[in-house]
């Protein structure tokens, strides 16, 4: 059973796939620790815009990324769908706030393309790659980088 | 056998020995004649020996083996305690703290030591040597007669009695050894460990009484026999047993083959009888030193008898990471009572919020430790600087007691390192020069910790030179710190604290001690992590006063929460003056700086709304105030927020390492609504007005 799976994800990059607006993004499962509807935000003043705030998570806070603020994407209200994805990012645990989460799905690793492959409409650097399935493209999102741990949210 | 069980204990009792060793030793040099310092020097240096022994620190228990012998004779007044020798000790006391340091890094570090062995050696020589063939003379007198009986007490096998025998014929002899533990010997399994591992050492074991594995486990009550062939002298083995702490007497019987296979009861029974009389003239030879042994460790189990127990520090902090957890929970169930108006839920909280208060001061006592643990290596390192840099001083340590939080103490040692190093180096003056003001040409540096309300003050004092204002604008604009201009302006209070500032470094001549320019801005940078701050008062000629200031605890705190628009925020209770209501037309400018005068004294205003950048959303009553007076050090400023919520206790967090160093705000909590609410930084609030 263990060498099955570990041969599963060998070939595979497992993702979370969740929407933003109109278009499709994935973070590998393995950074993913939960999934939460959206809760109270707490503004904390001298951030970079992108940092909405920090969350309370059963007692400790974490800072919350708005990530359509982050990628560019206009904004929107939130809904019923909107959920708060809380990740583990090089020890660095945060939420990401998206529009919706839609699906757990295997894509194979050769199904994903390098980043340069696609007109990025946004910052390159965010972006590790897409994955591309029959009539869907999902983004692939670079977290360190999105993040920017260490270095813009000082 | 597995000694790492040990390990921890091994590591913590010798820092604590080496630690007592490091005072005794200051004591001793002030007070050559006192006995029971040395006494106790002796037992220090006695207890690492035998624990490194045992633990197979081979190194360890030699050098203090050769330190012991030193003591000794000190002890029995056949040395007097000169500095040479005391430096030596201190030496030795110094390269034990490196040989332990590494053993518990868990780095093979290989720390030489002959050169200090040998002069050990070389101060014990005459009457030590003297003193060993005394005793290897008693023991070979009891040899001799022990030999002759050559027959052992333990049942033989075959087996065993030709490996005897074999081994008489290529030369090698076979001892019969009878070890005795003390018997408040506690490690006992230990103990046996280490002396199979010297037999070991020495010559090949063959049988043991009880089984080597019973040994191990113990099983066994005070006494144990082994059997070893060997080439090494009866007297060499003897002192190598002899060696381990704890170990009560050591009996050895030399074998002969030819005895052994004839079993005739009557030789038998003779053999016994010499035994037992030379067992008993060894007895009387042993006696002397073992009555300090046994002395020392009824002292050490005394002590230990404190009541007390040592956790580790993270459950400690797990500990207290519930109990703010359960804070928290309490202060959501009161609004639950309020807000619903259920008189017997909060009848029912009342009596838990007692429960938890009380838990919570337990929890936080619990986590206090006296500063006199960190203050007690300083004598020491005083010691060692004034003479590389040949001044005089006296330490005078206060306030030993005053008991601040664990994760502070930790802290705290390196900036007070810090302070105290600066003023040896820096501020005392070199001993004619201090005769030439009129001084003593002691130099005094105190070093005091007492409480005030909830803070504890730490001061580094001293009656040195004090530190020159203009020299310190002048250096600071050279550097480039300051401009001509802002220099001009500074008062002497403003310029030293320029000393603060990164980069600066007042000594002419950079020493090894200090001047390397990254002490005092390290200094504040850590005191105010700690959320402490440190101030500096100074008068030329008469010395200088380095003032920190540390808040007990970092773990749980009294504020007050405050509202500017829809935003809550916590101001720590501590830095608070008053809260007071004022009107729009009590706010008058100064250089446009806004300010209210408060029983006559100007206190400058911030308006957090603006500082903060909150939003706005509802329109604010801009006739009535509310103002928040808040204080750090001599400073005070007013805060306008929009409304008081009130005090509460807050469990202070971290906002994590992405958000760490966020100007203005020093944490955050969690509130009763489960809502996160940052915690204002009033001493970077005030400079960022």
């Amino acid at each position: 059973m263990m060498v099955e799976e570990r041969e599963y994800s060998n070939n595979e990059e497992q993702l979370v796939v969740f929407k933003l607006a109109r278009e499709e993004y994935g973070v590998s499962i393995l950074n993913v620790q939960e999934i939460k509807r959206i809760t109270e935000i707490t503004r904390v003043p001298y951030t970079p815009e992108f940092i909405k705030g920090v969350m309370n998570l059963r007692g400790s806070v974490l800072p919350v990324i708005d990530t359509k603020k982050r990628l560019g994407i206009e904004n929107e209200e939130y809904t019923d769908d909107t959920r708060i994805i809380i990740l583990k990012v090089d020890e660095v645990s945060i939420g990401m706030i998206v529009d919706a989460v839609s699906e757990v799905i295997a894509i194979p690793q050769d199904k994903i393309e390098p980043p340069e492959s696609v007109v990025a409409r946004y910052e390159h650097s965010f972006i590790s790659g897409v994955g591309n399935l029959e009539n869907r493209l999902i983004i692939l999102l670079d977290l360190v980088e999105m993040i920017g741990i260490g270095t813009e949210a000082k | 056998m597995d000694t790492n069980q040990y390990m921890v204990m091994f590591l913590e009792e010798s820092r604590e020995h080496l630690q007592t060793l490091n005072s005794c030793l200051l004591d001793l040099e002030h007070n050559p004649e006192n006995l029971s310092v040395l006494n106790e020097i002796f037992r220090s240096a006695h207890t690492i020996k035998g624990m490194s022994a045992t633990m197979g620190f081979t190194k360890i228990a030699e050098l203090t083996h050769e330190m012991e012998n030193v003591l000794d004779l000190l002890r029995k007044n056949q040395l007097e305690p000169s500095e040479d020798i005391v430096d030596t000790i201190f030496k030795c006391v110094d390269t034990l703290e490196q040989m332990v340091e590494s053993v518990a890094s868990g780095a093979d570090i290989d720390i030489d030591v002959s050169d200090l062995i040998a002069k050990l050696l070389s101060i014990a020589k005459g009457d030590v040597v003297a003193e060993t063939t005394a005793k290897t003379v008693a023991t070979k007198e009891t040899v001799a007669e022990t030999s002759t009986s050559g027959k052992s007490q333990m049942d033989l096998s075959d087996m065993e009695v030709s490996i005897i025998a074999n081994a008489q014929k290529d030369g090698l002899q076979t001892l019969e050894i009878k070890v005795s533990l003390t018997d408040s010997c506690v490690l006992k399994s230990a103990r046996a460990y280490m002396v199979m591992n010297n037999l070991d050492e020495l010559g090949e074991v063959i049988k043991a009484i009880p089984s080597t594995d019973d040994l191990e486990q113990e099983k066994f009550e005070k006494s144990f026999q082994v059997l070893v062939v060997t080439d090494e002298e009866v007297a060499r083995v003897e002192s190598s047993l002899m060696s381990i702490s704890e170990v009560e007497t050591v009996e050895i019987v030399v074998i002969d083959a030819q005895n052994q296979i004839s079993k005739e009861q009557e030789i038998k029974e003779v053999a016994v009888k010499v035994e037992q009389v030379s067992t008993d003239e060894k007895k009387e030879i042993k006696a002397e030193p073992n009555k300090n042994n046994v002395q020392a460790n009824n002292v050490d189990k005394k002590l230990k008898s404190g009541q007390s127990v040592r956790v580790d520090i993270d459950k400690l902090d797990s500990l207290l990471n519930l109990v703010g957890e359960l804070v928290i929970n309490k202060t959501r169930l009161e609004q639950i009572g309020i807000t619903h108006r259920l008189t017997e839920l909060v009848e029912t909280i009342e009596q838990m919020d007692r429960v938890t208060t009380d838990l919570q001061s337990v929890v936080m006592k619990v986590r206090m430790v006296p500063v006199g643990q960190v203050f007690n290596r300083f004598p020491r390192m005083v010691r060692d600087l004034s003479r590389d840099l040949e001044k005089e001083i006296n330490l005078i340590i206060e306030g030993e007691e005053t008991e601040l939080d664990r994760t502070v103490i930790d802290e705290i040692g390196d900036p007070l390192v810090h302070l105290l190093r600066n003023s040896i180096d820096h501020g005392i003056e070199l001993p004619e020069e201090r005769r030439a003001k009129g001084k003593s040409s002691i130099g005094e540096v105190r070093l005091i910790a007492r409480h005030e309300g909830n803070n504890v003050i730490i001061m580094v004092e001293d009656d040195g030179k004090g530190i020159n204002a203009e020299v310190i604008k002048r250096k600071a604009v050279q550097k480039g710190l300051i401009s001509q201009a802002e220099a001009d302006k500074m008062d002497n209070n403003e310029a030293v604290k320029l000393v603060f500032l990164p980069g600066f470094s007042t000594a002419e001549v950079v020493t090894d001690v200090s001047g390397r320019g990254v002490g005092m801005d390290a200094v504040k940078n850590k005191i105010e992590s700690l959320g402490g701050l440190v101030d500096v008062e100074t008068k030329l000629d008469e010395g200088s006063k380095f003032k920190i200031r540390l808040p007990l605890t970092l773990a749980i705190i009294q504020a007050l929460l405050i509202k500017v628009q829809e935003e809550i925020y916590a101001i720590p209770l501590g830095s608070i003056d008053s809260t007071i209501n004022i009107g729009s037309e009590d706010i008058k400018t100064v250089q446009n700086q806004e300010v209210i005068l408060l029983r006559g004294q100007i206190i400058p205003i911030i308006r957090l709304a603006n500082l903060l950048n909150v939003p706005q959303q509802v329109a604010t009553n801009s006739k009535d105030l509310f103002v928040v007076i808040v204080h750090m050090g001599d400073q005070k400023a007013g805060i306008i927020v929009d409304n008081l919520i009130g005090q509460q206790e807050i469990v202070i967090k971290t906002l994590g390492k992405l958000l760490a160093g966020i100007k203005v705000i020093a944490g955050a909590t969690i509130l009763g609504n489960g809502q996160v609410a940052l915690i204002l930084d009033v001493g970077t609030l005030m400079n960022n007005r």
